[in-house]
């Protein structure tokens, strides 16, 4: 914030921000939410009060944040090579999100071709399967063992998943029908098809939401359900929040493309969305071919 | 060369207030100075810890702490140094001289930038905090395997969420200095071009973007097995503690890079400055630093050979892990070929530069012992590999850091520091860090184990020798904060070239460096580049 509103700035240099407040609040802000979560998990009480404080501040920090960045753009301070710093940044912080992802997928492959075969003796699992384990047999979906969590069934690939994985394909159809409009200077057509993508995409999280209630209700299977369960609902899990962090972003980008923030030539608060978009998406192809097809 | 310092447009002068000048700040100079403000504190606490080890290793026996403050002690002053120190200084000094190395204006994302840097200390007050809960800091070693370090109380969620922090401070560091390198460079300033400082931190940013977020997903597992019921690491459920291992590993080795690639850096500026040559195969050093960190992502069960894993598997790591030593001998033979036959002197920085090739080699060796699958049966998890990390990181990183801050310090505050004084803290650091080190080769060869409070009295002799070397090391520290005290406030007027040897943009500007510099990108001419000819 600072005093962005009154400055000038001459836009052959490069823009560098006289002073910030956000990072400070954003800190306080995560600080706060993790502290309180660490208490809550302690069974300290105020904890949950501390974190839900801290997750307002954090958003109050990024729409402020992104409010300023939003009209140092529009005032005409971010030249060429701002715009590539900020295109820089996103997909570095894209590559970031996708080891994130690669080290839960790195757990299921591990579990999946080595320590649930070892586990049923292959290798040189074989005393362990012996002597610790006598009986179990290496077959997966597994819990375990000890059959931790109790029985269990999976969701079928071919159902509900495969309508997600349409779902989320379209999306990824119908945004970029929407980036040609907006290149086009269609608003109207641009407005429409990134709604058609929001919608798709709350389609896929109730459809995500219906299937948890239906595994936690009716299969039985939880994030307690052993190696099985955990790996499913984390990689599932934080696959949802991620589709919902796109959600939220798509819809303040409609609201951006509705005020007419983006020009033509130069919108990339809408192209960073939607690589983020395509990122989601491609994430859950992996997770539709290794967690429930495969 | 042209400088821009005093003809730019706008706002030469330091914010006044003293929150505006620091806590608001998005001037890389300051956040520079912040983290490596930070990085001391964080160096000092982290020293007071290893004091409070050596001190009860001085005897067998127990004497002063208990045997689960110790292993408190233990496990905080890795994570302390590792995230507190070192890394935050590698920024810092980032943050200070790559906008000045590559004729930028300021760091690519400057608000990032402080964010990147006021993360960290609400990152440690989570993780100091823990000292006084009830049970305690983290006991279980800055590795954190699971069972042992699901066993410990309050701090283990505070633990996570500070490393949560930390990893989310480091990634957008890494981020912007990746976006400044390859967005902010001056015309002409070619990536080839790039001083090594620079560019080792390229590729360390680069490491850092992938891994820190494989160690938020390793802890993360950690948090769930602990507090909702999964199942990841428990082999009743199907999951396997030694798959937190694999996870941790990989993120860990290329760590171990990450906190030595910058100082590869610094140690190939200082050493053509003071030989008065230009390095020793420039194109070579790039190619090997890229050739170790590729290496980095496939050697990590290295430090899982003792866990049970199958031979094909040992030997396979046992082999890439081996190869690492062929750019780094790479590295080492420039540096001694760059001094060969040239005019050297030997000011603090350039002792440093070379204490850090010759211990850090010394590392390096034991380190390629280590490799060694059967020889690490004997050796693993006992002081030989304390030995090792600590020749490797106190001599080889914190040598590189104390290198480039003697060797950047006149360019910060426009003062010489006193040479005398700097090179009574080289020797006495130097003297004192072997006998704190050396003998403990030879505790670890014999079967002294680490992380352990008490020793057979077999030991004794080396452990008494290796406390007084730690006390001393310490002591020498504390003398080094007076030597920067003292020269950030009065000494010889620093020139603009600092050293007779100094080649490149960032000796151009003004000793001290304005508060902004390069607002218009410089004038590059090649001959006043330490790297501007590539073929050499
Ligand atoms: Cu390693």
């Amino acid at each position: 914030m600072a005093h962005a509103h009154t400055e000038t700035h001459d836009p052959t240099l490069y823009y560098v921000p006289h002073g910030t407040r956000w990072p400070i609040v954003g800190s306080v802000a995560l600080f706060s939410l993790v502290g309180g979560a660490a208490l809550w998990l302690n069974g300290w009480a105020g904890g949950t009060v501390a974190s839900l404080v801290g997750f307002v501040l954090l958003l109050v920090m990024l729409w402020g944040w992104f409010g300023d960045v939003i009209r140092e753009s529009i005032r005409g301070f971010y030249n060429r090579q701002v715009d590539v710093s900020f295109r820089m940044g996103m997909i570095w912080f894209i590559f970031s999100e996708v080891m994130f992802f690669g080290a839960f997928f790195g757990a299921l492959f591990y579990a999946r071709a080595l320590q649930v075969p070892w586990l049923g003796g292959e290798g040189h699992g074989a005393l362990t399967n012996e002597f610790l384990w006598p009986g179990f047999s290496a077959v997966w979906p597994t819990n375990g063992p000890a059959n931790i969590g109790g029985a269990f069934e999976t969701i079928p690939a071919w159902g509900l998943p495969l309508v997600n994985t349409l779902l989320l394909l379209s999306s990824g159809v119908t945004i970029t029908i929407a980036h040609h409009a907006l290149r086009a200077g269609q608003r109207g057509s641009l407005l429409f098809w990134l709604a058609a993508t929001i919608l798709l995409g709350l389609v896929f999280l109730c459809i995500q939401l219906y299937e948890y209630h239906h595994a936690y209700t009716d299969l039985g299977l939880t994030l307690g359900s052993g190696i099985y369960g955990s790996t499913f609902f984390m990689l599932t899990g934080f696959h949802g929040l991620h589709v919902l962090l796109g959600m939220i972003m798509l819809t303040v980008i409609w609201f951006r493309c509705a005020k007419g923030h983006f020009t033509k030539e130069n919108h990339f608060g809408f192209e960073a969305v939607a690589w983020y978009w395509h990122f989601v998406d491609v994430v859950w192809l992996g997770l539709f071919l290794f967690v429930y097809v495969m | 060369m042209a400088t821009h310092s005093a003809t730019h447009d706008d706002h030469d002068h330091k914010p006044q207030g003293f929150l505006d000048r620091w806590l608001f700040t998005t001037n890389h100079k300051d956040i520079g100075t912040l983290y490596l403000v930070w990085s001391l504190i964080m160096f000092l606490v982290g020293g007071a810890m290893a004091m409070v080890i050596r001190a009860e290793l001085f005897q067998p026996g127990l004497q002063l702490v208990h045997p689960e403050f110790f292993n408190q002690m233990t496990t905080m002053h890795a994570l302390v140094m590792i995230f507190g120190a070192v890394m935050p200084a590698f920024v810092g000094l980032a943050n200070w001289m790559i906008p000045l190395q590559i004729g930028a204006p300021d760091m690519a994302l400057p608000r990032m930038n402080n964010w990147s840097f006021w993360l960290l200390p609400f990152a440690f007050f989570l993780l100091l905090v823990t000292l006084v809960l009830p049970g305690g800091a983290p006991q279980a070693g800055w590795t954190l395997y699971p069972p042992l370090s699901l066993q410990g109380g309050y701090s283990i969620a505070f633990t996570i969420f500070a490393i949560h922090l930390m990893g989310i401070s480091s990634i957008m560091g890494a981020i912007n200095i990746i976006a400044t390198i390859l967005n902010m460079r001056a015309p002409g300033m070619d990536l080839l071009k790039m001083p090594l400082f620079t560019w080792t931190w390229l590729i360390t940013a680069f490491l850092l973007i992938a891994v820190m977020p494989v160690l938020a997903g390793a802890v993360t597992m950690l948090l769930t097995d602990k507090f909702f019921g999964t199942s990841f690491f428990n082999a009743a459920g199907g999951g396997d503690p030694v798959l937190f291992q694999h996870v941790f590993w990989f993120f860990g080795h290329p760590e171990v890079y990450i906190m030595i690639l910058p100082a590869f850096g610094i140690i190939s500026e200082i050493i053509p400055t003071f030989s008065r040559k230009p390095l020793f195969g420039y194109q070579a050093m790039v190619y090997a630093t890229a050739s170790i960190a590729f290496l980095s992502f496939i050697v990590w069960a290295h430090h899982m050979f003792t866990v049970g894993m199958p031979v094909g598997a040992q030997l396979y790591f046992m082999y890439a892990t081996m190869l690492i030593a062929v750019p780094t001998g790479v590295k080492v033979f420039n540096w001694v070929a760059t001094m060969w036959r040239g005019s050297l002197t030997f000011e603090t920085p350039m002792l440093f530069a070379l204490g850090f090739v010759i211990m850090f080699t010394i590392g390096g060796f034991s380190g390629l012992m280590l490799a060694i699958v059967p020889a690490d049966y004997q050796y693993h998890d006992t002081y030989f590999v304390v030995a090792h990390f600590h020749y490797v990181l106190v001599t080889g990183a914190i040598f590189g850091i104390m290198a480039g801050v003697y060797y950047w310090l006149p360019k910060w505050t426009g003062f010489m520091y006193d040479e005398k004084l700097g090179k009574i803290h080289f020797w006495w650091s130097t003297i004192s860090v072997n006998v704190l080190f050396f003998p403990q080769h030879f505790l670890g060869l014999a079967g002294m184990p680490r992380r352990i409070p008490d020793y057979n009295v077999a030991f004794a002799e080396f452990n008494m020798i290796s406390s007084i070397g730690g006390f001393a090391f310490g002591l020498a520290q504390v003398f080094f904060v007076y030597v920067l005290w003292k020269a950030s406030r009065a000494g010889v007027k620093a020139t603009d070239q600092v050293w007779e040897g100094a080649k490149g943009l960032e000796w151009t500007v003004p000793s001290p460096a304005p508060h902004h510099t390069f607002q218009r990108p410089p004038v590059i001419d090649d001959s006043k580049l330490a790297h501007g000819d590539v073929t050499h």
